[in-house]
């Protein structure tokens, strides 16, 4: 499905981006695993990728550092010879009620969450215009949609790549960049591990299909966007997310 | 070696499918030769591939007519 194809994935040592990263080279794309500091499990992903048969390499690269963005992009297209799909997906949370939010913590999650996806995004922009080709898919939140007690500097950034998504779209389109987002629900990684029982409790009662998600529900529809499948598809954000905000 | 200006003429002529008597020195690419801010953007870069050079945004963002872009490449080369 995505065979020549090459592929970046920001934050693919766990968790989503991890799966993402797995999908996409089960169906024949080269894969880039971008990491902040987990080098051991973005080895571990790719040599995943390699026991199958898939081509991959491990590149440290923090999203919010305009030079590291640079550097990454640049080595990823020397490697492959061209960036055909680049997923947005490195985020962070630092959740806080707006009252005791300090402004670091505003601050971090908007420069990883919502900056870093702007420079990763500008920094691809050259290749795939002149590739004539491309697909930009960036992981936002279904928060991001409905908004979410305790997660104001999240919400803002995943509101934020919902609207950079649709002006990308609309900024590279003449140039057949297509620029989608996903927007998950709740999905069982490192980043929701961290919640307390009851929240999680209470997020399940909110979730018609009575379930929670998994990384690989998400990497799906990332490989859906990337592949031809999607040709005519671009500016959307697609909920994933079990159905809790229709 | 075309000199500069003739090969620039010759990658605009390609890129925004001109006619070659439009391409002058004086020609603005917006007003006179119908591209929009994207068709600039792309332009630079195939100059930047014709040339071998490297163009920095800052510097991209000051060509606006044909003439600025062979100034600029004869005032690097
Ligand atoms: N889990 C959910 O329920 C959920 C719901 C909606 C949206 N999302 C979004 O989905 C994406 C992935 O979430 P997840 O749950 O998979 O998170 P996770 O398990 O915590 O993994 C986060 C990934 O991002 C990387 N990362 C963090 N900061 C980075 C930086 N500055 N530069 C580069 N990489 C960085 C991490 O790398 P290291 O391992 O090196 O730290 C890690 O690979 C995020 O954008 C998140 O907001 C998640």
């Amino acid at each position: 499905m995505l065979e020549g194809k090459s592929a970046l994935v920001t934050g693919a040592s766990r968790g989503i981006g991890r799966a993402i990263a797995l999908e996409l080279a089960k169906n024949g794309a080269k894969v880039a695993v971008n990491y902040a500091g987990s080098e051991q499990k973005a080895n571990e992903v790719v040599e995943e990728i390699k026991k199958n048969g898939g081509e991959a390499f491990a590149i440290q690269a923090n999203v919010s550092s305009d030079a590291d963005v640079k550097d990454m992009v640049k080595q990823v297209i020397d490697t492959f010879g061209s960036l055909d799909i680049l997923v947005n997906n490195a985020g962070i949370t630092r959740d806080n009620l707006l009252m005791r939010m300090k402004e670091e913590e505003f601050d971090e999650v908007i420069q990883t969450n919502l900056k870093g996806v702007f420079l990763t995004t500008k920094a691809v922009t050259r290749q795939m215009m002149r590739q004539k080709s491309g697909r930009i898919i960036n992981i936002a939140s279904i928060v991001g949609v409905s908004g979410n007690a305790g997660q104001a500097n999240y919400v803002a950034a995943k509101a934020g790549v919902i609207g950079l998504t649709k002006t990308t779209a609309k900024e590279l389109a003449t140039r057949n960049v297509l620029v989608n987002a996903v927007a998950p629900g709740f999905i069982t990684t490192d980043m929701t591990d961290k919640l307390p029982e009851e929240a999680k409790e209470s997020m399940l009662s909110m979730i018609p299909l009575n379930r929670l998600g998994n990384p690989e529900d998400i990497a799906r529809v990332v490989r859906f966007l990337a592949s031809d499948d999607a040709n005519y598809m671009t500016g959307q954000t697609l909920h994933v997310d079990g159905g809790m905000v229709m | 070696m075309a000199d500069v200006f003739e090969r620039v003429k010759k990658v605009i002529v390609d890129r925004l499918d001109v006619d070659e008597s439009k391409v002058t020195m004086e020609a603005s690419f917006k007003d006179d030769l119908e591209a929009d801010s994207l068709d600039v953007v792309e332009l630079v870069m195939e100059l930047e591939d014709e040339f071998d050079m490297e163009i920095s945004d800052e510097e991209a963002e000051k060509i606006s007519t044909v003439g600025d872009a062979v100034n600029y490449i004869n005032s690097i080369q």
